[in-house]
């Protein structure tokens, strides 16, 4: 499931020195738990993101592990400090080996 | 031998009352042995961690849930009614702050959402919230 995946991602352009924001992050994808039949009643397989990582010019913002149970585009808002000016750097990890990558520069004023 | 009605009734009820105290301990665990995995049996504390998540959530296919750990490494979410209780788990890098995020998850039927924080001193804390959920979201 590699088709109609598109990463959404919320970050301001500009903050303050050693401000803290608050990021939004979506990404289209159907999560398909594996848990589901379908009309003949055959399991779907399972084909999900399991990793998502945010880093800010090589430093590690958050690392999510994402099982089954996370819903259907998957959605996360978190908080950052921006000591910089850079760049966030956005990965999603898809099952089938897929990497979905984003980024947004912020600049310091 | 002849059933009677009553007999019937009696013999359903307990039947159900059966089904339903032998299910409920069982996912439970499941989810105690996942959170055993993580914390080595180590003591669970209570204090900064804290899990929001609404009361009632009429669908369970995304309810939306935010946790909040100042000081913790790493927090585990798991739902203790789901066929699988993991839900997910944040790493806190170095530049996040607040060690908060929000997400949404499919929760398949009334249940705990039970999160595990592991503190920058190695000691674990546990916070959890009771979700009603009106439609399961776990499809099938």
């Amino acid at each position: 499931m590699a088709s109609g995946v598109k990463p959404r991602v919320k970050v301001p352009k500009t903050a303050a020195a050693g401000e803290t924001i608050t990021i939004k992050t979506l990404i289209s994808h159907k999560m398909e738990s594996g848990q589901r039949k379908d009309g003949d009643g055959n399991l779907i397989p399972r084909s999900i993101i399991n990793r998502f990582v945010v880093d800010f010019n090589g430093q590690n913002v958050i690392d999510v592990t994402l099982e089954p149970a996370i819903s259907t585009n998957p959605y996360f808002q978190f908080d950052a400090t921006v000591p910089e000016t850079g760049e966030f750097q956005f990965t999603w990890y898809d099952d089938d080996g897929s990497v979905y990558e984003t980024a947004k520069p912020i600049s310091v004023s | 031998m002849q059933l009677t009605r009553r007999d019937l009734l009696a013999m359903a009820s307990a039947g159900m009352a059966a089904t339903a105290f032998g299910a409920l301990p069982a996912l439970a665990s499941m989810t105690d042995d996942e959170i055993a995995k993580i914390t080595g049996g180590a003591e669970l504390g209570e204090g900064a961690l804290t899990v929001t998540a609404p009361e009632i959530a009429e669908n369970g296919n995304t309810v939306p849930i935010e946790v909040s750990a100042p000081g913790a490494v790493m927090v585990a979410v798991f739902a203790d009614g789901n066929p699988t209780p993991a839900v997910v788990s944040f790493k806190f890098g170095p530049l996040n702050p607040s060690h908060a995020a929000a997400t949404r998850v499919r929760l398949a039927k009334t249940q705990n959402v039970v999160a595990i924080a592991q503190m920058e001193d190695g000691s674990f804390q546990k916070a959890q919230a009771n979700v009603k959920v009106t439609i399961g979201g776990c499809g099938g």
